[in-house]
């Protein structure tokens, strides 16, 4: 960390997007996390993805729980909505203000602690729902406001920084999301933003619940020979199936790719996201066969990277409960007390 | 591209700007940090062993370090180095025992300049603490050269000339005063081991029109009539003056001008405004006391009655394109026009002149300049060196001193009977800043103050007394808030590679995107990829060796503020803060 905030002047090529605002805009205030933490990439990458989707800050939600991840909304968009929630409670108090006001943007950000361990179920209902929502774990695979002792998501013979091994199973998140029906699951690395920039961007426009895994070293307590959550480790195993380009409306694919190297998906909203493979046959639209081959690849020892399983079509929880596309706040009395008739219309319908 | 040698003297170097960008070399961020901490006295010292005249060039340097400030490229304006430099001198108190004292020791040789301008007494300060005897001539009655002729009072007051020409005749340089040097040859003749030319370029460039040799009367050369008046030879101009030419003799000639009676001055300049030759500051400062200036009009003839100057007929002319695709001044065809005046000053250029030196004795090229080493300052002749507007015709005080520092250094070379092509190294140091946890022996959070402006005596004050000095200087608070937009360029990034996990924080953290890590590439290809694109040529880029990812780490040095949150940022040390204080050597310095 450091105590001095960046300073104002910025690089004089430094342009405005289509709304008025340059990537600083999108900063926050100056990190407390330690100095070369994961966490601040994963950070610095959410401002350059809301600076390239052209986002108005004001329209964007940030949530988040307990622990040092969830310090990190302090640090980003910080003319953004924010709520920095109760640990493990970020899912349910983000459902909450998804239903009330449906026009934001909601990003949800988490630890593995707060996600894998006290928060698990509230994950898990999260993602079930289908709430629209952008949800991002910064995964070190430690505890390190409590001086690193092993999360829920550290690897099964990892060794800790005073080289006690883990005997406890690994809960590895993207599987369970994948499992419990998220429509978006992708998982990146922290030290790859050309990577994890795009999925973010792309997470931020899919209808549904989008998922992102991103390991996240802990620099001063899980980034050691032994540890599966290293800079080292993870790039040594990192396999990644695909790179994304993310194409908003109809701008020109300016890139050019040989036949049947990539695929191209087109989610709801228009948006086109480009992947060029880079594991033959590896089909993102397929949860079953994502699935097999996430398990596999573990069993090899390898960490798989990518946008992992993506469903186009997806619905989201207000489309379940076939509620009302006006946000609540905009609701007016008219709306809510429509009338005797109405109510007789009602009645009437039910008898 | 290859690794950085940032070994090389020159790379870190050219990163400080500003003492790149002065003749003399002064490391100007040490001296503001300096004035920062009120140490004024030191501040001084580290000015006046470089650039010999600081309470001077703090009032009438050209600073070519304000164009080259980092600063200038962040946001609108630069540090007010040379107002700083002026703070500096104006604020130093006693300078106990700081100033060398003179030698005893005469070590035998016996070194001859001719001249007591900037040049000339640089020569005498570098060689006089040596143990070399120094005889200095001038034509003048005081020692200064231009300094004290062409310089008016209102900028620079005669006290402070004396003082600083007094800490060098301090030192012991015997100075040979209303004395005109007629002949090299003679002075050759005498028993020096070495000779210095500093004669400056002494001729003003006259007016050849019609009407010229009738109204001689109330027209004057710019420089010699400055002359006349520093001397107290002049005392008074005519009402209504006009001055010819647009550079800052010029400025200096219309703002005396102001000050002798002259209510009705203007300039009137023969390129448009924008070409002048005058630094802005001083056209800002013309025109702030009245003064307009008229562009794009070419004198063709002067007026008078019966002898008396009545005024001058100038041509319209305006930049065009001739068909050798070259940009020069044309007539626009529009009828003359009359300007009345009472009296003229010329100041349309300035020659150099050495009627006192014998052809054979040394050689000239075709224009009439001597033959002189750019490195070395040795003519032709290996027993006489030039320095200052003698050597390469004219240019400013802070260049005459460069030129006397390299002067001396040949001239104790030659003395010693070394070559004096083999230029001593500057001495570097290079040095962490660290102090402890995110703290550095420098303040290292980045003002977001704008330039302070220098205050000024009010101007019907100031107009009333060639005498007055027209700026007041910044007082302590002034300069104290002035010094902290300084970007402390000389606290230099280093990185080690050994160190670097690639963890991208110092990527995340720099508020102007300099830093990259990606693949290497040919220079012309690296700077179109990194994260804010490289377009300034005239900065490097510092390139990194391979890191255990294959790429490389490229900073490019364009913007850089010097914050230091790179390194406060990074996790393992592999970038550090660390000082780079260069000294130019000075004669008898590398011995």
């Amino acid at each position: 960390m450091t105590y001095i905030a960046k300073p104002k002047f910025a690089h004089p090529s430094l342009q405005p997007n289509a709304v008025g605002y340059t990537r600083r805009d999108y900063e926050g205030r100056v990190s407390t996390l330690c100095a070369g933490c994961g966490h601040d990439s994963i950070s610095a990458a959410i401002v350059q993805a809301c600076f390239e989707l052209d986002l108005e800050p004001h329209r964007l939600a940030k949530l988040s729980g307990i622990g040092c991840s969830s310090k990190t909304p302090d640090y980003f968009l910080g003319a953004s909505h924010g709520f920095n929630t109760v640990h493990g409670r970020m899912p349910s108090v983000l459902t909450g203000a998804n239903l009330a006001n449906r026009s934001l943007v909601y990003l949800g950000v988490s630890g593995d602690g707060d996600s894998a361990s006290i928060g698990l179920g509230q994950f898990a209902h999260s993602i079930r729902r289908g709430v629209n929502m952008t949800y991002i774990v910064e995964n070190n695979g430690v505890y390190g406001l409590t001086k690193g002792q092993f999360s829920a998501t550290s690897d099964k013979g990892s060794k800790s920084k005073k080289g006690v091994v883990n005997h406890d199973s690994a809960i590895d998140m993207v599987s369970l999301a994948l499992q419990l029906g998220a429509t978006f699951v992708a998982r990146s690395f922290s030290g790859d933003k050309t990577q994890l920039v795009p999925l973010i961007k792309a997470a931020l426009r899919h209808k549904g619940a989008a998922f992102i895994d991103t390991i996240s070293p802990c620099i001063a307590f899980n980034n050691h020979a032994g540890s599966t959550k290293s800079f080292d480790w993870v790039r040594e195993h990192n396999e990644a199936v695909n790179r994304l380009d993310v194409m908003i409306g109809r701008s020109p694919i300016t890139a050019e790719y040989s036949e049947g190297s990539t695929i191209q998906v087109e989610q709801h909203d228009g948006t086109v996201l480009t992947l060029r493979k880079l594991a033959a046959d590896y089909d993102p639209t397929d949860r079953v066969r994502a699935m097999g081959f996430l398990q596999e690849r573990a069993a090899a020892g390898e960490v798989v990277t990518g946008l992992l399983y993506v469903d186009p079509e997806a619905e989201d929880l207000h489309d379940a409960l076939g509620t009302t596309s006006t946000p609540l706040n905009e609701l007016n009395t008219a709306d809510l007390t429509p009338g005797s008739a109405a109510l007789s219309d009602i009645n009437a319908s039910l008898r | 591209m290859e690794p950085t040698n940032i070994e090389s003297p020159d790379y870190f170097h050219k990163v400080v700007d500003c003492q790149w960008a002065c003749p003399a070399h002064t490391p100007v961020p040490e001296y503001i940090r300096m004035i920062a901490q009120g140490r004024y006295a030191d501040a001084y010292m580290v000015n006046w062993k470089s650039n010999v005249f600081p309470g001077i060039l703090g009032r009438t340097c050209d600073r070519p370090c304000e164009p080259a400030c980092r600063r200038g490229r962040v946001e609108d304006e630069p540090v007010a180095i040379c107002r700083l430099k002026r703070a500096a001198a104006d604020n130093k108190g006693e300078l106990n025992g700081r100033m060398p004292t003179p030698n005893t020791n005469w070590n035998g040789k016996t070194v001859a300049c001719v001249g007591a301008g900037p040049a000339s007494l640089t020569v005498a300060r570098d060689l006089a603490p040596l143990g070399y005897r120094v005889v200095i001539y001038d034509r003048e009655h005081k020692g200064g050269g231009m300094i004290r002729s062409q310089i008016p009072r209102f900028r620079l007051p005669e006290e402070v000339i004396d003082e600083e020409v007094g800490y060098i005749t301090a030192l012991g340089p015997e100075l040979v005063l209303n004395q005109e040097v007629t002949s090299l040859q003679g002075m050759l003749a005498e028993p020096y081991d070495a000779i210095f030319v500093g004669t400056g370029a002494p001729r003003g460039r006259d007016l050849d029109v019609p009407g010229r040799a009738e109204a001689a009367a109330n027209i004057h050369v710019g420089i010699d009539w400055l002359s006349s008046v520093s001397f107290g030879h002049v005392e008074k101009i005519c009402r209504r003056v006009i001055v010819l030419g647009g550079g800052n003799t010029a400025m200096d000639c219309c703002r005396t001008s102001r000050r002798l009676g002259g209510d009705d001055v203007k300039v009137i300049v023969r390129s448009g405004f924008d070409e002048m030759k005058a630094s802005p500051w001083e056209k800002e400062d013309a025109m702030h006391e009245g003064i307009p200036i008229f562009n794009f009009l070419v004198p063709r003839s002067v007026t008078h009655e019966a002898g008396q100057l009545t005024g001058v007929w100038f041509e319209k002319v305006a930049w065009q394109t001739g068909e050798d695709g070259r940009r020069a001044l044309k007539p626009t065809g529009e009828p003359d026009q009359h300007f009345e005046c009472d009296d003229v000053l010329v100041a349309i250029g300035q020659e150099n002149s050495f009627p006192w030196i014998e052809r054979e004795v040394l050689d000239f090229d075709k224009w009439g300049m001597p033959v002189v080493g750019e490195t070395t300052f040795q003519s032709s002749n290996p027993k006489v060196f030039f320095g200052g507007d003698s050597a390469f015709g004219p240019k400013n005080i802070i260049w005459a001193v460069a030129h006397g520092h390299e002067a001396a250094v040949s001239i104790d070379l030659y003395c010693r009977g070394q070559d004096v092509t083999l230029r001593p190294p500057p001495g570097v140091t290079l040095a962490s800043q660290k102090m402890g946890i995110h703290e550095w022996s420098y303040d290292n959070d980045i003002s977001l103050d704008e330039r302070r402006k220098v205050p000024l005596m009010e101007t019907t004050l100031a107009l009333s007394s060639i005498k007055n000095e027209v700026e007041l200087g910044f007082d302590e608070h002034l300069a104290y808030a002035e010094t902290q937009r300084c970007l402390n360029c000389d606290v230099q990034t280093v990185f080690s590679v050994p160190a670097c996990i690639e963890c991208d924080a110092c990527v995340d953290i720099c508020p102007t995107d300099c830093i990259t890590f990606t693949a290497n590439g040919e220079e012309p290809d690296l700077r179109t990829r990194l994260k804010a694109p490289a377009i300034n040529f005239t900065q490097d880029l510092y390139v990194s060796g391979a890191l255990p990812t294959g790429r490389v780490m490229v900073k490019d040095e364009d913007v850089c503020l010097h914050c230091g949150l790179c390194a406060e940022r990074c996790p393992t040390g592999a970038w550090d803060m660390q000082k780079f204080l260069l000294n130019t050597t000075q004669a008898g310095g590398c011995r």
